[in-house]
Formats: C-alpha cells, structure tokens, sequence
C-alpha cells in the first residue's frame, strides 16, 4: 500500500478530487495547509511597515492506495492539479505499513 | 524597513488643501451674507419662540418669568444621542480595536473596551459628572466640585422636579439626567479609547484600575476646562468678563471644541502615546509580523463608529436644532472625505489601496471633525477631512515606524493627531467667510466678531494645554499603575495571548 501526499494549489482542490474519483480512489482527506517552495510569498504591508510572507496557502490531499493504482493516482493528480506555473506543488509517496476501517476492523488492502 | 515617501505625502497635503480650495469657493460666495443674519435668527429664535415674545420678556423681572422647561424633540434627540455614543463603544470600538489584534488577543480587547466603558460609566454617576459639570471654587478653572457626587440634585431638585440644564440657546434647556447619560458614555469612550495605545501587552488588573484613575487626573479636568459654563440662558444679559471667569479654563479663552476634539481624542490619544512609551514595545515588534487578524471586524467596527458618531457630534448640540444638523452634516461629508482621501494617498504611496487604510481614513475624519461639526460648513469640512488623512498616514507609517514606538493600534496617529488637526482648522473653517457657522456672543444672544488669528490662537492655546495636561496626567497615572500593580503581562502570557492567560478562554476554537 501506498500513502500519497499532495500538496497542490487550493483552488485545483475540486479537478484533482473528480480526477481521483475516475481513477478508482475512493477516499481522500483534506487539509489546508500553507507553505512555499520556489514559489515567493506576497509582501504586504500595515502601516508602511513591510511584511514578508513567505507562506503560500495550499491545499494537502492524502489518499492510501494499493501499490497497483498508485501510478494511476499520481498521475490523476498531476494531470489535474498543474497550470504549468511556480506553484504547482507537489507529490510526495510513501510506503504505507498498514490501515484499518475502523468500523468493520478489517485490515490491510480491503481498508482502502 | 521601505524607506516612505515622505516628499510625496507632504506634496500630498498641500494638493488636498489645494484641491479643496475652489471647491470653497461656491461657499465663499453663497454663504458671506446668510450665517450673519441666520446667527441671531437661531439664536434669538429660542426666546422668541417661547411665548411671551422678546421685547415684553425682557422688560419683566427675570424671577416673574417660568423657567424654561425641556422640549420633547430636544429631549427625545438627547436620549438617542446617547444610545448612538453607547453603540459606538460596545460594540463599535471593540470591534474596530479587536479586529486590528492577533487573535490571541480579541478577547482581551472586547473584555478590556468593554470594561473600560462599564467602570468609565459608573463613576461618572459617582464623581465624575460632579468633577466635570459643576462648581470647582477656587479650582474652578480646571476642575468641578463635589456638589453633585452621587449624582445629589443632579436628577431631582429640592422640590421633586426633575433638573434642567442649559444648552447653546436661551431659553431651551434639557432634563439634566439626559445630559449626564448623554457625558458618561463620553468619558467611557475616552478612556477606551487609550487601550488602542497599549493593545495585546497591559495586564487586566491595570486596565481596570487605569479606567479609574486615568479619568480623575485627565478626563474629568479637562471635560470641565472645555465645556463648564453658565449656559446661554444665564449667560444672556452677564458681563462677558464675569462669563469667561466662571466658565473652564479653556471655554474662557474662548477655545472652540464642540465635540471633544481636545477633550476626548488628543487626550486620549497623547495617553495612549505615554502608555505605549511606558510600557515598552510588544515583544517581536518589527521583526515578527503582526496583522490585524480581521480586517473585516475592524470594518464593521469602523461602520458603527461612524454611524454612532452622529450621535456623539450632533448630540453635542444637545438640542435638535440647525446647529444639530450642521453637526450631522459636517459629520457626514468629513468622513467620507477623510475615507477617500486616505485610498488616494495609499495608492500613491502604497501601490495599493487598503480596507486598514480606508476604515483608519473614516476614524481619522470622525475625529477631525469633532471639535467642528457645529461650526463649520460643509465644503469646509471635505476640505478638512482630504486633509487630515495624509497627515495621520504619515504619522501612522513614517513617524511611528522611523521612532520606532509601538502605538499598536493608532491612537496617537489617529486620535491625538486627527484631534489636533480638527481643533486648529475649527479656528479657520467656523469663518462665515468659508461657509462656517460664525462665532456667537452669549452675553447678547448675537453673532460676535470673528477674528482669524485672534481664534486660531485660542485654538492652539487649547491644543497646548490638551496635549501638556494628557502627556502629565497620563504619564502619573501609567507610573502609578506600575509602582503598585505592575503594567504588563508576563513574557509567558505576551507569548501565549491574553485571552487564555488572563481570561481563560479563548475567542475563537
């Protein structure tokens, strides 16, 4: 199994959720994040002080996968979440040792 | 640290000065004839409006006439008027105060204005309508007496009779518990009004005994060397010497004020000065960012400010009259003017007009209008209102950051600065020559001579004595507090925010 982790732009939250969804990703969790990679902050300014805000928004999206749709998803993902400008974000995917569905306890791959 | 455009600014000032000027110039010409003959109309209106007419009054012993008795119009704008300055604390100023704070400290700014007006309006009936608004004796020139603490004789006479006090017409008088409504939530504004000086950092137990104090050294002296004296019924037919004697010091030397320009925001805003310099930066200050966490609250804040503001100036008529509508007027179009005026000036300086810079426009303009909501006209008071934003923009942005003060939410900038403008311009725009009211002559109930530099003097005597008198008393007041119970939070708490250090809870979850 496969943990997913995508850090994409807030407002490609609702194309990359439907392009998971026809890739057979069946659940998601969604957090709002903020952070900045070559992509500069904004520099606003109270008062004629000058702030530097490094932070960006951005929206982070993990999905647990089987090691066979991961490609898939990863792919989804990068189709649905690039403009092709800085600041796109990124993908990051780790080896995922086990899941639970809390409800029915089952474990491993039938969690996902 | 962006170094500011100062030339820029400065050149700013003058263009809006500039530009203001032909905008004067319809006023010029309409207005030279009227306000002279409409002065005395309104004035004498009053005393021939109560029956007998004024000739025969005048010719009958003073004890045999009935004394004049409250208006329901007038009565009825007072109690409003008082409700609208009530509103523009709670939860006007908390808001427009706790949406400029992180919000680690929103609560702590609502508890903390709101207590300040609570305690502010408490002791007003105790001793502070007393220290205010009656009889000093020997002292009478900077403070009142003790006649009416407890508010004795101020709401029943000796016959049961509800008390009267006077207004700025003979023969028009309103229920003195009005009034002294009407002035608590004036002192309990301004002394909130200081918080905005010393935001995120002064401890509860300090505020709460600041909103004692501060008021007894500060408010309440210089509420009494304003607006303490005789009344235009007494006044009329007095010698004009013998009126200036016993009225405060300030009215004596016939200093305009008819809001408080001096006697809320310059005082307020010097304290608020004094209390960021005694108290020390916030920790972080210029090196870490400190935003207002809602701007949106700060503008809902700033709108009812505004709208309670008619209260708070056209109350100050303390009748519902033209002049009362002068205020509402003047009250209106400055603001707007100073709103204006400090999008443009962002824009220039900034690149970018901002929703901080348009709600500190709005409170700059309301305060710079203060002192002349009744006394100017209205083309007059655009002008001052395109006038004093640039000039709090630079003392918010290029003077505070270049001195390096934490005045953290603009009092000084805004209140001390815009005041001072506001009280000096009321020398020059109260001209009838630029649309202004004219000044009036109480001992006659007729228009007096105006003298440009004679008033604009008496203006800046005012201002000296608002800010010298705020800048001690204030400075006693903030040390005293630290001698005894300590200013400021821990460095723990600072870190942590007030609202759950010192209150145990939290604005937000």
């Amino acid at each position: 199994m496969k943990l997913i982790i995508a850090v994409v732009k807030p407002f490609k939250l609702d194309e990359v959720r439907e392009a998971l969804v026809a890739a057979g990703v069946e659940g998601m969790t969604v957090s709002e994040v903020k952070g900045y990679g070559r992509q500069k902050g904004q520099t606003e300014i109270y008062r004629g002080a000058e702030y530097q805000v490094n932070f960006v928004p951005k929206v982070k999206i993990e999905v647990a996968v089987d090691d066979a749709a991961a490609g898939k998803a990863v792919e989804a993902i990068k189709a649905a979440a690039a403009t092709g400008k800085i600041g796109d974000g990124k993908i990051f995917v780790l080896g995922l040792e086990d899941a639970v569905r809390i409800r029915t306890g089952e474990s491993g791959a039938s969690a996902l | 640290m962006k170094s500011f455009t100062f030339g820029r600014l400065a050149g700013l000032v003058l263009a809006a000065a500039i530009a203001g000027a032909p905008l004067a110039a319809p006023a010029f010409a309409q207005e030279a004839a009227p306000p002279a003959a409409a002065a005395p109309t309104t004035e004498a209106a009053p005393a021939e409006a109560a029956p007998p007419a004024a000739a025969p009054a005048a010719e009958e012993p003073a004890a045999a006439e009935a004394p004049p008795a409250p208006e329901k119009g007038d009565t009825t704008w007072m109690m409003i008027s008082m409700v609208l300055v009530l509103m523009m604390i709670v939860p006007g100023l908390a808001l427009f105060y706790g949406g400029l704070v992180r919000s680690k400290n929103m609560l702590s700014m609502l508890v903390q204005v709101t207590t300040v007006a609570c305690i502010g309006i408490i002791a007003w009936v105790f001793w502070g309508y007393s220290l205010a608004f009656t009889d000093g004796g020997t002292l009478n020139k900077f403070v009142g007496g003790l006649s009416k603490v407890g508010l004795n004789g101020a709401i029943f006479n000796a016959e049961g009779a509800f008390t009267n006090v006077e207004t700025f017409s003979k023969g028009v008088v309103i229920p003195e518990l009005i009034f002294v409504a009407f002035q608590a939530t004036f002192a309990a504004i301004t002394a909130a009004l200081v918080l905005g000086g010393v935001a995120e950092r002064m401890k509860f137990l300090a505020v709460v005994v600041f909103a004692v104090l501060w008021p007894l050294l500060s408010y309440y002296p210089m509420a009494h060397m304003v607006w303490w004296w005789a009344g235009a019924t007494s006044a009329f037919g007095m010698d004009s010497a013998a009126l200036s004697d016993g009225a405060g010091l300030l009215w004596g030397w016939s200093a305009l004020d008819f809001a408080g320009g001096t006697v809320v925001h310059i005082n307020a805003g010097v304290a608020a000065l004094m209390g960021c310099l005694i108290l020390g930066k916030r920790t972080g200050y210029q090196k870490e960012p400190m935003q207002p966490h809602s701007l949106t609250l700060t503008m809902v804040g700033a709108g009812l400010l505004w709208v309670g503001w008619f209260g708070f100036n056209a109350g100050s008529n303390l009748e519902a009259n033209g002049y009362a509508g002068l205020a509402l007027i003047n009250t209106l179009v400055a603001t707007a003017a100073a709103g204006v005026s400090w999008l443009i000036t962002e824009q220039v300086t900034r690149g970018k007009a901002s929703g901080l810079g348009l709600a500190s426009g709005i409170v700059a303009g309301l305060v710079a209008i203060t002192p002349a909501a009744g006394f100017a006209g209205p083309v007059g008071s655009i002008i001052l209102g395109l006038v004093v934003s640039p000039i709090c923009v630079i003392f918010c942005s290029v003077v505070k950051n270049t001195l390096k003060y934490d005045d953290s939410l603009d009092a000084f900038g805004i209140h001390a600065i815009g005041g001072i403008v506001g009280a000096i311009a009321t020398g020059i725009l109260v001209n009838p020559d630029f649309g202004g009211a004219g000044l009036v002559d109480f001992t006659k109930a007729a228009v007096a001579e105006y003298k440009m530099a004679d008033q604009v003097l008496a203006q800046v005597k005012a201002v000296l004595v608002a800010v010298a008198w705020s800048a001690v008393a204030s400075t006693i007041v903030f040390f005293a507090i630290k001698l005894v119970f300590g200013l400021r939070v821990s460095a723990e708490t600072e870190e942590d925010g007030l609202d759950i250090a010192e209150h145990g809870e939290r604005a937000y979850h």
